[in-house]
């Protein structure tokens, strides 16, 4: 079936997928508690100067940021634009709305802590030796938090609310998921660079 | 098949709202970027204002050319805009209260501010732009 092909609903996979993209819910209630605790122990450990909390959601989640971002981008992507569309429309429908409440909260994590962790061991310091390989990390974080909220979060939404209409339009579905998936592909590159830097910075 | 290609606005009718968007908060981020590269030493502000200055000229821009919109599907915009304001209202609190808990200072401070003023309303106007150009159009 060609991208472009409207999706046709006389099969019982393509009336199966249209199901499960009725019944998603674009923010996944369950999860909000989750993602709130989190920000609450982030607040709490800025306000608590806890530098072992703050090391520990900086690595853990930048690593899981990094991580997801390149096997999104670089394994789930290229396997993705090798299904059928209702295949991609089911997968799509239960996938996305989970990192719409992952990937925000991550970053959140990672850039909150670090800012902090930078603050307290002087890095920020214009003095500080390493400060040009910070400022590089700070460019590297901008332009991927540019393409991922002015394209890659936009598609993601886009999409949800494409799978929730009454008459989910296949092309409009895979143009948006694959913009999703070349720009996390992009952006997964680029924790490449953050990789590099917060080796050179950490060694 | 004339029911499904009504849902879509085509693309070509609609001004680029997302993309001023995404320069506007582009230059936002260069700004934040620069007084970050600098704070807590010396800093010249005029640079950052001259960004902040075109990122909101950008955002009036964005504000014009939506005006101008009368085929456009208001109400999904404004159902995505509104919890996407909230959404990114609260990110933008917690960069406030990280300024604030850091005591940066006043002069810069402002500016901060201002810039995720412009940071909390861009990137709800791209999430409300992206959904809603791809929906039925209303009357």
């Amino acid at each position: 079936m060609s991208v472009e092909a409207p999706i046709g609903l006389d099969r019982a996979s393509d009336r199966g997928s249209q199901a499960a993209a009725a019944n998603i819910s674009i923010v996944p209630l369950r999860g909000l508690p989750i993602v709130a605790i989190a920000l609450i122990l982030l607040i709490a450990s800025i306000a608590g100067n806890w530098l072992w909390a703050l090391d520990f959601f900086h690595v853990v989640a930048g690593g899981l940021w990094t991580g997801i971002d390149l096997f999104v981008g670089l394994v789930i992507g290229p396997i993705l634009g090798r299904l059928s569309i209702p295949a991609r429309m089911e997968f799509s429908a239960r996938f996305m709305p989970k990192m719409v409440l992952i990937m925000p909260t991550l970053v959140t994590l990672t850039l909150g802590s670090g800012f902090q962790l930078a603050r307290h061991l002087g890095n920020l310091s214009p003095a500080y030796t390493y400060h040009g390989w910070l400022v590089a990390s700070f460019v590297v974080v901008g332009v991927m938090a540019v393409i991922a909220l002015g394209v890659l979060e936009p598609a993601n939404i886009a999409v949800l609310f494409e799978l929730k209409s009454p008459h989910p339009r296949g092309d409009v579905i895979g143009r948006l998921m694959k913009r999703f998936v070349y720009t996390a592909a992009i952006t997964g590159l680029m924790q490449i660079a953050t990789l590099v830097i917060m080796s050179r910075l950490a060694s | 098949m004339a029911e499904l290609a009504s849902e879509i606005q085509p693309d070509e009718a609609l001004p680029p709202v997302a993309a001023i968007a995404v320069a506007s908060l582009s230059l936002i981020v260069v700004g934040g970027i620069y007084l970050a590269a600098h704070i807590p030493g010396p800093v010249s502000l005029a640079p950052a204002v001259a960004l902040l200055v075109v990122a909101c000229l950008l955002m009036a821009l964005d504000a014009a050319l939506l005006s101008r919109l009368h085929s456009f599907a208001w109400v999904r915009f404004r159902q995505v805009g509104k919890w996407a304001l909230l959404a990114y209202g609260i990110s933008a609190g917690m960069l406030e209260y990280v300024f604030l808990y850091d005591h940066v200072p006043s002069p810069e401070l402002v500016l901060l501010t201002l810039m995720l003023l412009v940071y909390a309303v861009d990137i709800p106007l791209i999430l409300a732009f992206s959904v809603a150009r791809y929906r039925r159009a209303e009357r």
